[in-house]
């Protein structure tokens, strides 16, 4: 069992009313008090430590945020952490296998899906979930799934291919 | 006899190498300024101005005092107290790091909170009371020259009025002689609207300062380092030595992280204050409204032109919109930047240019967006102006452009502004851009196509611009020359690692600076590691903006590799018992000339340096190169679009992107085309979408992502890019031009021109950036010019 929050000092956590959630985190169950109002964003980042999702915005338009809430992605900038009580958070720390990256990040690596990569976690994550759902995606639905991610760096050509590469390669993963 | 090394194999010049720094990247593994955190580290926030004009009557922060976890509240008072209200910019002008007298733009810097949780902090500063008095505002250059115009800088002695600078450049009298002979003269005004460079993370710092060394680290979002350590030393007033800047991952910077924030410098004084480290990351409104914009600058220009089609001469006049403090990030002797590297690639006998700089109550900025110092604004405007001019004489657009390049026999071509033109092959570029869109049969496409009401436009862009700032005779900031450098450890075992002092934000320095190394060495790209933004083992450089990394920083690395060769060529001789005139150099290799099979490697070379060098040679395989161009680089582009416009509604929609880019020699071609395609994006997004404007109030439109609108994977067409054409730098040492930027500054112009040129049988000469589908629809509908300047009216 884990408690995970920010120390805000003795005077400060007296008077902040918190509330007890519990949630799934990649695969490992944890349990948090957190203020009300603590975005999941923040309790990824600095309550978890899992600094792989990253924040742009806060107005859930850029979707550096994006993570799998229940296997759906979501912008964590504008959920509540106390939103997560009982759901299960994939973030991109659970991408890769003990010894072996996900085909989405071989795809990234592989295509020149990113350059500075500030958005890439999000992008990878908003695929991933496109990729369950419709495993055989065309160019305009990996585009039309993306459309909430923002890049500023790559033009967007070589995000699409990655996907469509890392398509591929889980549909011949699983024919073979 | 050992085999020839294969460059490509070991990661060299030409490779599509695969980037080390995704690695990190993919896995969620990078380590940006959000992602450190310190022991006992504060956290703070900052107040910003609602009003964009108004006196301060006073600031009642004693509500946030009480708010548990609040460990120190700033304001302007309190800076003054220690003269640090007002900062020194980069081009000589002070700006307020917290407001005192006034507030001068809507979201200037009002006040600060450190407290033990960012949330604490916004509590505390949404605490702070704030009495404002409002003034009357000026959101343009004709309202801030206005007779009864207020003087947004009554903080400054002997500024009488809102006149930042007038300045000069060309032939005035040489240029006057040229219209009197012109046969047509043809005129173009336009706005390039403000623009922000928008990288998905914000700024931010994490300020250290140890009492007990006194030093100070500072974590920041820089793209330039070392500058900032020279200005943290100047305002705060510490010993440079005792300044350590660390630039982490930068999630994109695009220019808008080389000038120096308040919000760095009120974490740095907090730190230095409570003795503890203290973070500050700017939410995304913040960084929208208050941090380095870019253009913001009214065109207006005349060319001289004979019936022929020849170009006799030009005329521009720029007002530029600056803000309210003059905080250009550009080299001094130049007050409009490299705007008069407009018309650079045509051969122009006689040009004049003028421009005058004001204040405004608007963010300051004038950074240089996704390109090398106003050239964006030059390049836009002579593309629009190419196309006017045609269009007046009645010509085919790429065969006015074709009579009207600089000759490929004509390098080096100085232009009537000074600049000389290293090399290039125009027309070649142009032709290989019109055979890949179609051009032959366009114009018949486009005829057939309006007989059944369609409107199709075809624009095309072509530009050289110069990137490299710079050659020390004449590129400095704030009087520091902007040459750059690379240092060079080769180690006993043959790995290595390299320093520069640029700073990557995406453009991928990890990868294609080792690559340069195994070019130049023979040393695998992947033994080669590289290192950058850590102001105590980088060795001093400018940093990485103006696309100046590969033709100043990427020379450097290249000199400093040629360097250790030449120490490697001793100790090969004397490896080898041989005079190092008889030593030979193929890739990774020396060799005895009269017998080839004798040979060491560089890595034997390199263990020889640490245990077995000859008499008297000094021991190491090290060195530093400092790199001083002898000029610019120039590379050239042809950006080609075709559009159809819905005259319904005003919507167009890219039908097909061209781009040809000659940027020399290519260190790794998957790296340059990924730089081609985001360039190519950011154009499409001024022509279409992407703007700052303001309402007569001065409220910033464009203050978050739902405003300022940034295209989506949806919206952005696909390119096609051709490399076909390839010239390298004569001056380069490995041929090599800037490419960064290319596409941002020459792309806008195609799409503009394709629009245009779909209605050019409306007498429609100019449609102010963003063409929004608003906007073309007034052309179209009133078939009249329509301007983009502010003020707008707000949603009211």
């Amino acid at each position: 069992m884990t408690i995970v929050y920010d120390d805000l000092g003795d005077e400060a956590t007296e008077q902040v009313p918190t509330r007890r959630i519990a949630f799934t985190i990649n695969g490992r169950k944890k349990i948090a008090e957190v203020e009300p109002r603590l975005l999941l964003a923040h309790l990824i980042r600095r309550g978890l430590g899992l600094t792989g999702t990253h924040m742009g915005c806060d107005t859930t338009n850029c979707g550096a945020c994006t993570v799998l809430v229940d296997g759906r992605p979501v912008k964590s900038c504008t959920m509540l952490a106390v939103q997560v009580d009982g759901r299960a958070v994939a973030t991109v720390e659970s991408l890769a296998g003990p010894s072996e990256l996900h085909p989405l990040q071989e795809g990234f690596r592989a295509e020149h899906g990113l350059q500075c990569g500030f958005c890439t976690p999000g992008m990878m994550m908003a695929a991933s979930a496109l990729l369950a759902e419709n495993p055989s995606p065309t160019e305009d639905e990996v585009r039309w799934a993306l459309s909430g991610n923002l890049c500023r760096c790559t033009g967007y050509q070589n995000i699409v291919k990655s996907v469509l590469w890392a398509a591929e390669k889980l549909r011949s993963a699983s024919a073979g | 006899m050992s085999q020839a090394l294969d460059e490509v194999k070991i990661g060299g010049l030409g490779a599509s190498r695969k980037r080390v720094e995704d690695e990190r990247f993919i896995r969620g593994r990078g380590n940006y300024t959000d992602d450190i955190t310190l022991p006992g580290m504060l956290h703070m926030e900052i107040l910003r101005s609602p009003v964009a004009h108004a006196r301060i009557r006073s600031i009642d922060v004693s509500r946030a005092w009480e708010i548990p976890g609040v460990r120190l509240v700033l304001t302007g008072e309190m800076l003054a107290s220690r003269n640090l209200a007002w900062m020194p910019t980069l081009s000589y002008d002070t700006q307020a790091v917290l407001a005192t007298d006034k507030v001068r733009f809507q979201g200037q810097e009002v006040a600060c909170v450190i407290a033990d949780d960012p949330y604490i902090a916004k509590d505390a500063c949404e605490a702070i009371e704030v009495d404002y008095e409002q003034l009357p505002v000026i959101v343009n250059p004709a309202q801030a020259v206005a007779p009864d115009a207020p003087v947004i800088r009554d903080d400054k002695e002997n500024q009488p009025d809102n006149v930042i600078f007038t300045w000069e450049v060309g032939d005035r009298a040489g240029t006057d002689r040229a219209f009197e002979q012109a046969d047509v003269i043809s005129r173009l005004r336009l706005h390039y609207p403000r623009s922000h460079p928008s990288p998905i993370e914000c700024c931010g710092s994490i300020a250290d300062f140890n009492r007990a060394t006194s030093k100070l680290t500072v974590y920041m979002t820089t793209q330039a380092p070392h500058i900032i350590r020279a200005a943290v030393a100047m305002v705060a007033e510490l010993p440079e030595h005792m300044i350590r800047i660390v630039s982490p991952d930068i999630g994109g910077g695009f220019g808008n992280k080389v000038p120096v924030y308040p919000g760095y410098v009120c974490s740095i004084l907090a730190s230095i204050l409570l003795e503890r480290p203290v973070k500050w990351i700017e939410d995304k409104s913040g960084n929208l409204i208050s941090t380095g914009f870019a253009r913001d600058m009214y065109l207006d220009g005349e060319m001289a032109l004979r019936r022929d089609g020849k170009i006799l001469g030009v005329r521009i006049h720029a007002d530029s919109d600056h803000g309210a403090f003059f905080s250009d990030a550009q080299p001094s002797k130049f007050k409009i930047g490299l705007l008069h590297s407009t018309f650079a690639c045509y051969d122009v006998p006689a040009a004049h240019l003028t421009a005058r700089g004001t204040y405004s109550n608007k963010a300051p900025g004038g950074v240089a967006y996704r390109c090398s110092f106003r050239v964006t604004e030059a390049m836009f405007f002579q593309e629009r102006m190419i196309q006017a001019a045609a269009t007046d004489l009645g010509m085919d657009q790429a065969a006015f452009r074709r009579m009207n390049f600089v000759p490929d026999d004509a390098f080096p071509h100085r232009t009537p502004f000074g600049f000389l033109l290293d090399s290039g092959q125009y027309a070649k570029c142009l032709d290989v851009g019109l055979k890949a869109i179609g051009y032959d049969d366009f114009r018949a496409r486009q005829e057939e196509a309006r007989q059944r009401g369609r409107l199709l436009g075809l624009g095309i862009s072509t530009m050289t611009e110069p990137l490299g700032a710079g050659n020390s005779r004449e590129f400095d900031i704030l009087g520091i020359k902007m040459f750059d450098s690379a240092e060079l450890k080769v180690h006993m075992t043959g790995k290595a690692i390299l320093r520069t002092g640029a700073k990557t934000q995406g453009q991928g320095h990890e990868t294609t600076w080792a690559q340069i190394v195994a070019h130049e060495l023979g040393i695998p790209a992947d033994d080669v590691v590289v290192e950058e933004g850590d102001t105590d083992t980088a060795p001093f450089g400018m940093g990485t903006y103006a696309s100046r990394s590969t033709p100043v920083a990427g020379a450097a690395v290249a000199m400093v590799s040629r360097k250790i060769r030449a120490k490697a060529r001793k100790l090969a001789a004397h490896l080898l018992e041989v005079s190092e005139e008889d030593v030979e150099w193929e890739l990774g290799r020396f060799y005895v000339r009269s017998a080839p099979d004798r040979g060491v490697t560089i890595q034997e070379c390199a263990l020889a340096a640490y245990s077995n060098m000859p008499d008297g040679m000094e021991p190491g395989l090290e060195n530093t190169a400092y790199y001083d161009p002898p000029n610019l680089t120039w590379p050239f582009a042809v950006y080609i679009v075709t559009v159809e416009v819905d005259p319904e509604t005003g919507v167009w929609d890219v039908t097909n992107m061209v781009a040809v880019d000659d940027c020399g020699v290519r260190i790794n071609p998957m790296i340059v085309e990924g730089q081609i395609m985001g360039g190519l994006t950011e154009a499409y997004a001024m022509a279409n979408m992407q703007f700052i404007t303001f309402d007569a109030e001065g409220n910033c439109i464009g203050s978050n992502y739902m405003d300022y609108l940034l295209p989506s994977a949806w919206e952005t067409p696909g390119f096609e890019l051709h490399s076909e054409v390839v010239t390298p730098s004569p001056h380069h040492p490995i041929g090599a031009k800037g490419i960064g930027e290319c596409a941002a500054v020459g792309g806008p112009a195609a799409f503009v021109n394709a629009v245009l040129d779909a209605i050019s049988h409306l007498g429609v000469r100019n449609i102010d950036m963003p063409l929004l589908p608003d906007r073309v629809w007034e052309a179209i509908t009133y078939r009249r010019d329509v301007s983009g300047a502010p003020p707008v009216r707000s949603d009211d």
